[in-house]
Parts: structure tokens; sequence; C-alpha cells
């Protein structure tokens, strides 16, 4: 029982330092955005924490992850250094990428984030790729793609299911359903109000977790991680979860309505995830500002570098084409 | 040399490559089974299920799928059975393919090849038979190759199985079972070369795919009219051989470009906009194009020969470019 207890408390910890360092992260770049020192098309996923975070936790450098648009997160819990992140996010020479993917094209091949794609679910294909390649050298590596619930209304995702079963891949896809795809509630674009059920037909294993509670996460995606690793196939884990931000920075937010934020600000990842520490004794709220105050730290260091770093050459426009 | 249809070549090259590099996969549909043309037939036998990979009726998701085997570090080769349907694939090849090392910084490579065909004259309809290369050329980061032989069948793709980016080649399926010569053993043919297929001193012809054997055909008829036709194959249209299209036509003063595509907004304009940026002061007369109307392909006998272009509409746009 001691070594449970250590145990979730050490993880817990190792979550909210993740989750912070995620909404600090974001809650910098809207700063940025808001002062014309970071622009372009940028979707941020402030309120989606606890996913990236509590995925990111089964996994090491050697296995691999994708995601859509709003990525952020993702590719920080994958490992990805803040300031290099930033820089890329501002368009600069020393970002992940040299300038040349941005906010969504995020990619860090050393900490096997395989890359962020504005096509939405457009990279669950080449995840299963990525998958089949694995299965196919015996790796034991697991694949993650991450996708909203707006993919899942697109033929290839219905396409990948199909393929992710027929060849029992090693990939694990989790949706992040917050409820809108775009400016649009799910209720306006289909009649399968869970994703998850889409996968159940083809033989996927499925579970639909409330995504906001960083714990019951991670707790659900062991098993699929676990059998993915195994051999045993792929699962779809749907996480309910909410986008406190507009689909885009400089949405006006139009769609939906101030107590329904509200009612989602109440189940903000981080404090659920704090109050199941405080309550469970494994570390009170002092600890918890000692995390946070951390992660602004470390998000204050990652601008400071971002706006100090030289923009790129434009020599290299016509570098890596082809 | 060995004497070899092209689709004999491309199935011995495909085998070639697999036997050379373990990475090298086949994946489409009903591949396992050989293909509608037997492409890849028998190479399950050697080589089993895992790498050659029968898939369903999913391009756009199978494109995705190989690309991910491509940034993994396999080599893929997919087989788009018909061009007509590399529509349902172009998001994968456009949007990721194209662009996944560009994006990343050059920390992805994309080393896919596709395999595909297109080309009219057998009937098949509107859907079967289109020339759609030229949607290819215009994405930054994919090569497009389009033989017009069955060594360079071969060869282009064997050159493409060993480059790191992604390369389309575009076959042509009238031209499959023609009994050339190729060398032996195959030999890779390097992406961005043209090959002079005649030399000639009043007319420079750059005639892609099927055009290439009506254009000699062409040559040889208006040799006895005192023509003499120089017949250029690009077999890349990306990258394209500038230089040896322009050597030529500086030398010859004229320029016809044959494709089977549609004229409009095809190769043969940009062909055309590169001679007269490059040589415009040698040309003796105005570029001109030969290529289908601006229609989809009809099925019925009379109305797909109508609509194909070949060697009598080659001869004359070169008579047209001598009068000048």
């Amino acid at each position: 029982m001691a070594r449970h207890v250590e145990v979730s408390s050490d993880l817990a910890r190792r979550l909210l330092a993740t989750m912070w360092l995620c909404r600090a992260f974001e809650e910098k770049v809207s700063e940025l955005i808001a002062n014309n020192e970071i622009s372009g098309l940028v979707h941020l996923a402030m309120g989606q924490e606890g996913t990236a975070a509590a995925i990111a936790a089964h996994l090491d450098d050697r296995d691999l992850m994708f995601s859509g648009h709003r990525a952020h997160g993702h590719a920080l819990a994958k490992g990805a250094d803040p300031s290099r992140v930033m820089a890329e996010i501002a368009g600069r020479a020393t970002g992940l990428c040299r300038g040349k993917g941005g906010s969504m094209h995020l990619v860090d091949v050393a900490h096997g984030f395989l890359g962020a794609t504005g096509v939405v679910g457009g990279n669950v294909p080449n995840a299963l790729g990525v998958a089949l390649a694995q299965k196919q050298r015996r790796t034991g590596r697991v694949t993650v793609v991450f996708f909203g619930d707006g993919a899942a209304q697109a033929g290839h995702f219905l396409e990948s299911l199909n393929l992710a079963s027929l060849w029992e891949l090693p990939v694990v896809l989790v949706c992040e359903n917050n409820g809108y795809a775009e400016f649009t509630p799910r209720s306006a674009h289909t009649r399968v109000e869970r994703v998850a059920t889409l996968a159940t037909t083809y033989g996927i294993a499925t579970e639909t977790v409330e995504g906001n509670d960083a714990l019951a996460v991670h707790r659900a995606a062991a098993p699929f991680i676990a059998a993915a690793r195994e051999g045993k196939g792929p699962a779809l884990l749907e996480c309910l979860t909410y986008r406190m931000r507009g689909h885009y920075e400089g949405d006006a937010v139009k769609y939906r309505d101030a107590a329904e934020l509200d009612v989602w600000k109440a189940k903000d990842p981080l404090r659920i995830l704090e109050r199941q520490a405080a309550e469970a004794g494994w570390f009170g709220d002092a600890d918890a500002r000692a995390i946070e105050r951390s992660a602004r730290a470390r998000v204050d260091e990652a601008a400071a570098y971002a706006l100090a770093s030289p923009w790129p050459d434009a020599a290299w426009l016509m570098e890596d084409v082809r | 040399m060995s004497e070899m249809t092209p689709i004999r070549a491309i199935n011995q090259a495909l085998h070639d490559e697999m036997t050379r590099d373990g990475d090298v996969v086949v994946i489409g549909e009903d591949v396992a089974e050989g293909g509608p043309y037997g492409a890849t037939r028998g190479l399950v036998d050697d080589f089993g299920r895992d790498r050659v990979r029968d898939t369903p009726i999913s391009e756009g998701t199978v494109m995705g799928v190989a690309i991910g085997l491509a940034l993994a570090g396999l080599r893929p080769v997919v087989e788009i059975m018909f061009i007509d349907f590399i529509t349902l694939a172009l998001d994968q090849l456009a949007n990721q393919a194209a662009k996944a090392r560009y994006m990343s910084g050059g920390q992805l490579r994309v080393p896919l090849v596709v395999r595909t065909q297109g080309g009219a004259g057998v009937r098949s309809g509107a859907q079967h038979s289109q020339s759609l290369e030229a949607w290819l050329a215009h994405v930054p980061g994919l090569a497009v190759a389009i033989p017009a032989t069955a060594a360079d069948a071969a060869g282009l793709l064997i050159a493409a199985i060993r480059t790191d980016d992604p390369v389309v080649l575009v076959e042509n399926k009238a031209m499959y079972y023609r009994r050339e010569e190729v060398p032996d053993p195959l030999a890779p043919v390097p992406l961005g070369t043209a090959a002079v297929r005649r030399s000639g001193r009043d007319v420079t012809v750059v005639a892609t795919s099927r055009l290439v054997a009506e254009s000699l055909a062409a040559a040889d008829a208006l040799a006895g009219e005192g023509i003499d036709v120089e017949v250029i194959d690009p077999r890349t249209i990306q990258p394209l051989d500038e230089e040896t299209i322009v050597s030529s036509v500086a030398r010859t003063g004229r320029c016809v470009i044959a494709h089977e595509a549609v004229r409009a907004f095809g190769v043969g304009a940009e062909i055309a906009a590169v001679v007269q940026e490059r040589a415009l002061d040698r040309l003796q007369a105005p570029v001109l194009r030969v290529g289908a109307p601006f229609a989809p392909v009809p099925t019925s006998a009379p109305l797909e020969d109508a609509y194909l272009v070949g060697r009598e509409q080659v001869a004359a746009a070169v008579r047209e470019a001598m009068r000048w």
C-alpha cells in the first residue's frame, strides 16, 4: 500500500509538472500573439493538458507520436525542449524545424515526435504506417496518434480504423473529444455521439474516459499501450475534454455561451489533479504552487530564448525541398 | 541487352531491388495477386505477404500508410492502379509526403515511390484513361517520372527506390506489352536527365510517354520531306532537364512539345515558357504544343480516336513550325 501511494504521488507530480508546463506555455503563446510577437495561425489546447501528460507518461523517446493542429502540449509532453518549441512557433532559426514548420507542424524526431499536421486527421494513416514498420521490425515500440472529434468524420479516419484492425497494428488512437470541430458542435456534424463506437465496429478495443482527469486517462491508457507493445493490436481511447480557448487565437468564440465555459472551468484538469493529490495526501497546495512556479520560470526562459533567437536565413527557403 | 516488355521490366526491377534491399516493400490493391497488368506478379512468392502487402480499396489511407512506412525508414513502392484514382490520395501526396522533409527542417525524409499508370486508347472511358502528371509536377517536394521505354520504366523505378524523397512514376498502359531492348542487368536512370531519342537539325520535338514513339514515327515521315527532327524525351518532368531541351532548341531554332494530356495548363505550357525565357533570341518560330483537346476522354472508339493525338498531329505541328 505504501508503495502504491508513493508511485501515485510520484506520477501525480510528474503529470502536474507536465500539465503546468503546457498551460504556462500556451498562456505565454497567447500573450506573445496579443503583443504581435508571434504571428500566424495558432491553435491552443488549454483545458486539454491532462490527455497529453497522461499518455506521454507511458512512453519514452523510442515510442512514436503524431498529433494534429493543436499539438504544442503533445510535443512538450513527449519531451521536446520548450525553448525550441517556442522558437519554432515564433518562426525563429533555432526552432525545432528551423522555423519552417511553425505551430501546426512541430516535429522533434529525437524525442519520437514525428509530427503535427494542419490537415485534420491527416496523419492518422501515417501513424498506421509507422506502426506497421514497428510491427514488421518487431521493435516493441508503440505509436500514438492524437486527433480531435472533428477528424472522426473524415473518410481516411474510417479507412484507418479498418486497416489498424485488419493488420493488428501497434497503434493507440487517442481522440481528444472537446465537443467542437472548429466552430461547430459535434451534434451538428454527426448522430454518433461517441467516437469510440466507430472503432468498436472494427473490433478495436476502446474506452471513453473523462479526459480532464489525468490519472483516469493514465489508468485507461495503460492496458492499451501494453497490448500494443505486446503485439495485441490497436486501441482507441476517447478522452472527453474541453477547449478553453477558441478554435484559434483570435476566434471571438460567438458559438458557445459563458455558462458552458464556466462548467468546464470548474473541471480544469490541473485543479482536478491538484485536488486529487491533496485529498490523497500526496502533496498540498504549496507543492502545487512550486510546480506551477517552476513551469512558469521554464516558459519565461523559453520565450526569452525564442525572442532573442535569429530569424532564419532567406537562403533556407530552398533547402530541404527535395 | 535483352528483350522485354515494359511491364516485365518493371516486374524485374522490383524483384531486383527487393532482393538487394530488405527495406523495399510493395503495397497496394491486389499487388500480391500481381495487379491487373502483372507488374507485381510473383513477388509475393519470393518476398512474402509482409513485403508484398495487399490493401483494401482505400487509396488515400494506403498512401498515408506508405508514407508512414517511409518515415520509419522503409522504402515502400505503393501502386495506385490507375492514375485517375490518385485523386483520392492527393492529400497524402501533396500535404504529407511532399512537405514532411521541408516542414520538419530536414528532420524527416520520405523515401516513397508511387507507381501508377495513365493514358487512353484502350476504350476504358473518362475515369480510367487520364494523364494527370502535370498536377503532380506542380507540387514542390514531389519528383515525377514519366517513362517512355521499357529500359526507362525499370531504370527510373530503380533510381526512385534509391532516392530518399518521394517520386511518382507515371507509366502508360498502352505501352505495357511492347517488346523492347533493355540493358541486362537493368540499370538505374538518374532523375532529371533527358534522353535525346533522335538527333536532328531543323526542329526540336520534346515528347513524353506514348508521344515519344509517335514523335519518332513522325520524324521518320518528315525525313522524307527533307525535315530533320530532333526528339527529346525529358523522362522526368519534375525535375525537368532544362539544359538538354534549351540547348537543342538553341541549335534548331524551332520547338514542338507533344504529350497525351490535355494541352491547356499542361506540361507543354511549362516547357514552352522555359524555352522562350531561355532561348527567345534563337527561336525562328513560335513554340507549338500538341496535346489532347480540353475534354474528358470518351469511351466509344471513333470518339476516343478523335481525342488522341499522335504522329499525324506531331508532323502537322512540325510542318507549321517550318513555315516560319
